[in-house]
C-alpha cells in the first residue's frame, strides 16, 4: 500500500480510538454476559441460539452505527478543524485522503468486531461449556459482517464526500435499511411491468445487497454456509466497495475545498 | 496530462467497471440463493413476535411479506407450497384488513395440488379471520362458501357462508342464487361454472382471474366427456354395441360434427367407449377425459 494512504489509515485508527469509539465494547460486552446468564435461567434448549442470534446482531447493529457516524464526520470533521489543508498542502493526494480515511475506519471496525468475536465466542462456551464443529459457522458470519461494515464505510465516505454530516448519516442509514430488503426489491421488479420493471430493477442493482450476507439466523441453527457464497460474496463486496470509494474519490477531487 | 484529470478517467473507469462488476456477482449471489429471502421467513414463523419486532410499521412489513406470498406462489406453482398458509398468516396477521390476502388464500390454499396447496381447512380458517375483522365485505363470505363447496363438498356450511354474506350491506345479489342453489345442492356443473365465472368477473387479483379461466376451461373438459359418455351409454341401450367411432356416436346424437374439446381438439374414444381428449396435460385441472394412469398432479403418466 501506498505509504501516504498508510500513514492517514493509522492517524484514522488513532483518531477513532481517541474518540473512545471502542467504548461500545463496554456495553457490548455487558449486554453478552447479561444475556448469557439470563437465557441460561429462562431458555430450554435454545441457550447457545440465544446467545449466537443476540450475539451477532449486536456485533452487526453497533459496527453499523459506528461506520455510519464514525464515517460521516472523516471528511467534514476535518475541513471544519481545517487540518485538511494542512494535509492536503503536503504531497497527498485527495484520493489518497479518502482511501486512507477508509482503511482507517474499516480496520477500527475489524478490531472492533475481532474483540467482540471474543465476546460471543465467551458466551457461547458460558452456555454450552464446549465448542462443536459447527461453530466455525459464526467465523463466516462475522467475516461476512466485516464485508457488509466495508460498504457501508464507503458509502458514508461517498456521502460525506459532498454532504453534511447530518444528511449524510440519513442517506447512509436508509441505504443500509433498503439494502437489507433488496431482496424483497428485485421480488418487486420482477412482478412489475413496463418501465416500473426497469426503474426498480436499476435501483435494486444500484442499492447495496445486505440481505445475502445476513446468515445469522442460519448459523444459529447450525446450517454450513456455502464455499461459493463466501467466495462471491467477498467478490460483490470487493467491487461495490470500490464502486463507492470511485464515486467518493470524484467528487471530492472536484470538490471546491476553500 | 495533468495529475488531476488522470485521477478522475481513472476513478471514472474504476467506478463503471466495478459497478458491472458487482452487478454480475449480485446475479450469481442470487442463483445461489433463490429462495432465501423466503427461507428467511421460516425463522421468525410466529406473527405476533414480527408484530412488536415491526416498531408499528406492520403496515409496511404486511405489504412485504404479502409480496413475497405472492413471489412464492408464483414461482413455485405446481410443486409443494407448505410455506403459502404460514406467509398469508402473517400477512394477514400484521395487516387484517388486507383482504387480497384473503381472496388469494382462499383460492389457492383450499384446492388440492397441482392448482394449491391443499390445506382448505386452513384456508377456512384464514378467510373467517378475514370475516372476524372485516365483516362487511361481502367477497370475503363467498370466499369461504367458495372453498366449503369446491374443495369440502359440504353444501350446508357453503350455503351458510353464502346466506350470511347476502346479509351484508352493498353485497353482490348473486350470493343469494348461490345460497339457494347450495341448499338443494343439484346442478353440480352449472353451479361450479357460476361459481368460477362469478369469481373470473368479480376479482381484481390476476392470478386469481387466471386460475378461474383455466377452471372453466377444464370444467368445460368434465361437462362436455360426462355428456358424450352418456350419449355413448344410449347408443349401447339402443343398438346392443358400442359405437365404432366417436363420428359414428357424433351423427347418431345429431351433432353437425365430432365435438372437440376448448383447445378446438377433436374428443377420441377407446375401445371401451370412454371419451378422452387428445393432449391431456392440455387439461390439468380437467377430473374426466383423462387416460387411465394419468397423473393429473404431476401431469404425466403414473408409470412415468
Amino acid at each position: 500500500m501506498n505509504a501516504r494512504i498508510g500513514y492517514i489509515a493509522s492517524n484514522t485508527f488513532r483518531e477513532a480510538v481517541r474518540d473512545r469509539v471502542l467504548y461500545n465494547l463496554i456495553a457490548f460486552a455487558l449486554l453478552l454476559s447479561g444475556a448469557a446468564i439470563f437465557v441460561g435461567e429462562i431458555s430450554i434448549e435454545i441457550e447457545k441460539l440465544v446467545v449466537i442470534n443476540l450475539g451477532l446482531t449486536a456485533v452487526s447493529l453497533f459496527g453499523v452505527v459506528i461506520a455510519i457516524f464514525v464515517g460521516i464526520g472523516l471528511v467534514s470533521k476535518e475541513i471544519d478543524k481545517r487540518t485538511l489543508y494542512t494535509v492536503l498542502s503536503r504531497p497527498v493526494r485527495r484520493w489518497e485522503f479518502i482511501v486512507g480515511k477508509f482503511f482507517g475506519l474499516s480496520s477500527t471496525l475489524v478490531v472492533n468486531t475481532f474483540c467482540m468475536a471474543i465476546g460471543v465466542f465467551g458466551a457461547l462456551l458460558y452456555v454450552s461449556h464446549k465448542f462443536t464443529g459447527s461453530d466455525a459457522f459464526i467465523l463466516v458470519a462475522l467475516y461476512f459482517i466485516v464485508l457488509q461494515f466495508f460498504i457501508i464505510c464507503s458509502l458514508t465516505l461517498l456521502f460525506s464526500s459532498f454532504s453534511s454530516p447530518l444528511l449524510s448519516a440519513v442517506f447512509s442509514f436508509s441505504l443500509f435499511v433498503i439494502g437489507s430488503f433488496s431482496e424483497d426489491l428485485r421480488g418487486f421488479a420482477g412482478m412489475a411491468h413496463g418501465i416500473t420493471k426497469w426503474l426498480a430493477t436499476a435501483v435494486a442493482y444500484l442499492v447495496p445487497n445486505f440481505s445475502a450476507f445476513n446468515v445469522i439466523s442460519s448459523v444459529a441453527h447450525e446450517y454450513p454456509v456455502a464455499v461459493q457464497l463466501v467466495l462471491h460474496n467477498t467478490l460483490y463486496a470487493l467491487f461495490y466497495t470500490a464502486t463507492a470509494l470511485s464515486g467518493a474519490v470524484l467528487i471530492f477531487e472536484r470538490r471546491n475545498l476553500k | 496530462m495533468k495529475a488531476r484529470q488522470r485521477t478522475t478517467i481513472l476513478a471514472s473507469v474504476c467506478l463503471i467497471v466495478c459497478f458491472a462488476a458487482s452487478v454480475f456477482m449480485l446475479r450469481s449471489v442470487d442463483r445461489l440463493r433463490p429462495q432465501a429471502s423466503l427461507d428467511d421467513v421460516l425463522y421468525i414463523s410466529s406473527p405476533k413476535i414480527l408484530k412488536r419486532a415491526s416498531l408499528g410499521y406492520e403496515g409496511l412489513l404486511a405489504d412485504v411479506y404479502w409480496t413475497r406470498a405472492v413471489q412464492y406462489f408464483g414461482s413455485r406453482r405446481g410443486s409443494n407450497v407448505e410455506l403459502l398458509a404460514p406467509l398469508l398468516e402473517i400477512t394477514t396477521s400484521l395487516d387484517p384488513h388486507l383482504i387480497p390476502a384473503y381472496e388469494y388464500g382462499g383460492f389457492f390454499l383450499a384446492p388440492p395440488p397441482p392448482n394449491g396447496a391443499g390445506q382448505p381447512k386452513r384456508a377456512i380458517q384464514l378467510i373467517e379471520y378475514g370475516i372476524r375483522n372485516n365483516p362487511n365485505e361481502w367477497r370475503l363470505y363467498y370466499n369461504l362458501g367458495f372453498v366449503y363447496y369446491m374443495d369440502l363438498k359440504d353444501y350446508a356450511h357453503a350455503s351458510d357462508a353464502f346466506e350470511r354474506g347476502s346479509q351484508v350491506p352493498n353485497s353482490h345479489p348473486f350470493l343469494k342464487v348461490l345460497a339457494a342453489q347450495m341448499a338443494q345442492h343439484g346442478g353440480e356443473y352449472q353451479t361450479a361454472r357460476m361459481l368460477w365465472t362469478a369469481t373470473y368477473k368479480t376479482s381484481r387479483d390476476k392470478l386469481v382471474q387466471q386460475n378461474a379461466a383455466e377452471h372453466l376451461r377444464d370444467l368445460k373438459v368434465d361437462e362436455d366427456v360426462s355428456n358424450l359418455e352418456g350419449a355413448v351409454t344410449r347408443f349401447g341401450e339402443r343398438t346392443g354395441r358400442l359405437p365404432s367411432s366417436i363420428r359414428e356416436l357424433a351423427r347418431a346424437e345429431g351433432l353437425p360434427g365430432v365435438p372437440v374439446d376448448p383447445k378446438g381438439e377433436p374428443y377420441k374414444m377407446d375401445e371401451n367407449g370412454r371419451i378422452l381428449v387428445q393432449h391431456p396435460d392440455d387439461f390439468p385441472l380437467a377430473t374426466k377425459g383423462l387416460p387411465a394412469g394419468f397423473n393429473a398432479v404431476g401431469k404425466h403418466f403414473a408409470s412415468n
